[in-house]
């Protein structure tokens, strides 16, 4: 259908690119009390709180998706959510550690 | 459609209580959440889950469940009873947000109706922006030196006149950029779900996924990189290829190179503003001693080297 035609290219999201609140509320599909329930727990930090308008830096994405995940799938408190992440956080830089050290010759 | 037995799903009795249940999704989610869990089919598992959950966890729709009878086996094709909701009515919306909440199975809405509460929003005057949606995209680790373009097919709901809602594919040619990084999503403006009565499309992101590779292991911007070394490069220092995404450069390998030690080539990870660093682990290979010659050489090297490398442990 549009497979010949040019094709479409996005921006990458990275340290160097923000999302507004709503932004970053629409893109997670939770309102955004949600996030501000999730900055008052610690669990993300807008890059700014001087503004008007909180800005987050983009990377932080995908913490966001899980921590909603996390919140709905498993039914855990944000304590919980900010616990899970943290020990998430810790065993996947582990695993690559131990990978690292396994990695067959 | 294949019948889902949503009790031997959460491996409960058809007799558990909600209580059982409960303790049966939140243990089993615990384990297969693909935020979670290392498990290969954890997201296909996670789904499954959610779904038998979804529909246990309502006493209304436990009951309308649990009317289709006991004599069911999971994966038998199954054709819903004619009026068999009859008598039931199902309140309320689905819980979104979930990572399972995505795409319930064809069982799950033949029986339950379509989720996501998108009925009723067709009204004149109603206008509302389209939902975002998530992918992702499967890389390889050279993609992210040169970008690449993948050919997407997006499947979404969409109300037709009627206000019957449908999946409809959509197909999408897109760019990746050089430069991207594990885990990193794209944005591509309105190119998520439509926005209803001329309201704006939502955005669509997706999630960059490296495949594994056979040589090269992805930390952020930076690779890592063993590499393979005869004794005597590691003793004497040598110049050797080493490969890059990017082509084979070339790395001076000091003397008295000793297995295990790390050596940094700038500049050689995944491209950026700043971009990341290759890691090369060096790895000392003996040749075989398949040959007389060979073992006569050994023999000789130990005659040679007054060499203990256990002289460290006191043996």
């Amino acid at each position: 259908m549009t497979g010949q035609q040019e094709p479409l290219s996005g921006i990458i999201l990275d340290e160097t690119t923000t999302l507004t609140l709503d932004e970053l509320s629409g893109a997670c599909r939770v309102e955004r009390d949600a996030i501000v329930a999730l900055v008052e727990e610690g669990i993300v930090e807008p890059a700014s709180r001087e503004t008007t308008e909180w800005q987050f830096v983009a990377s932080q994405l995908p913490r966001v998706r899980t921590a909603m995940h996390l919140y709905h799938d498993l039914e855990l408190n944000l304590a919980g959510v900010a616990l899970a992440l943290e020990l998430l956080d810790e065993v996947n830089e582990l695993r690559s550690r131990l990978r690292q050290l396994e990695e067959p010759f | 459609m294949e019948y889902k037995d949503y009790y031997q799903i959460l491996g409960v009795e058809r007799d558990a209580t909600q209580d059982e249940i409960k303790r049966a999704y939140r243990k089993l989610a615990r384990k297969y959440h693909p935020d979670v869990s290392k498990e290969a089919d954890a997201e296909d598992r996670f789904k499954e889950m959610a779904e038998a959950y979804e529909v246990l966890k309502d006493p209304e729709k436990r009951a309308a469940y649990d009317q289709l009878g006991a004599n069911w086996q999971g994966g038998q094709d199954f054709r819903p009873p004619p009026d068999w909701d009859a008598g039931f009515e199902f309140s309320g919306g689905f819980g979104g947000g979930g990572a399972g909440a995505a795409s319930f199975s064809d069982f799950f809405e033949t029986l339950f109706g379509q989720q996501g509460g998108m009925g009723g929003m067709g009204g004149a005057g109603f206008r509302s922006r389209g939902e975002d949606h998530h992918a992702r995209v499967l890389i390889d680790v050279e993609d992210a030196f040169h970008g690449t373009q993948r050919n997407l097919t997006l499947h979404a709901p969409e109300v037709d006149q009627q206000g019957h809602v449908r999946t409809r594919e959509r197909s999408l040619n897109v760019r990746i950029p050089k430069g991207v990084r594990q885990g990193q999503h794209i944005r591509l403006s309105g190119q998520g779900h439509p926005g209803m009565g001329g309201g704006q499309a939502g955005d669509l992101y997706l999630e960059v996924d490296f495949k594994p590779h056979p040589l090269y292991r992805v930390e952020g911007r930076d690779l890592y990189l063993d590499l393979p070394l005869a004794p005597w490069e590691a003793a004497l220092g040598a110049r050797v290829k080493v490969p890059t995404p990017d082509g084979p450069v070339d790395m001076r390998i000091p003397a008295n190179s000793r297995s295990g030690s790390k050596l940094r080539l700038k500049g050689r990870g995944i491209p950026g503003k700043t971009p990341g660093d290759l890691y090369v682990t060096l790895k000392i290979i003996q040749p075989p001693a398949d040959s007389e010659k060979a073992k006569a050489f050994y023999q000789q090297m130990a005659e040679e080297f007054d060499f203990n490398p256990r002289a460290g442990m006191g043996v």
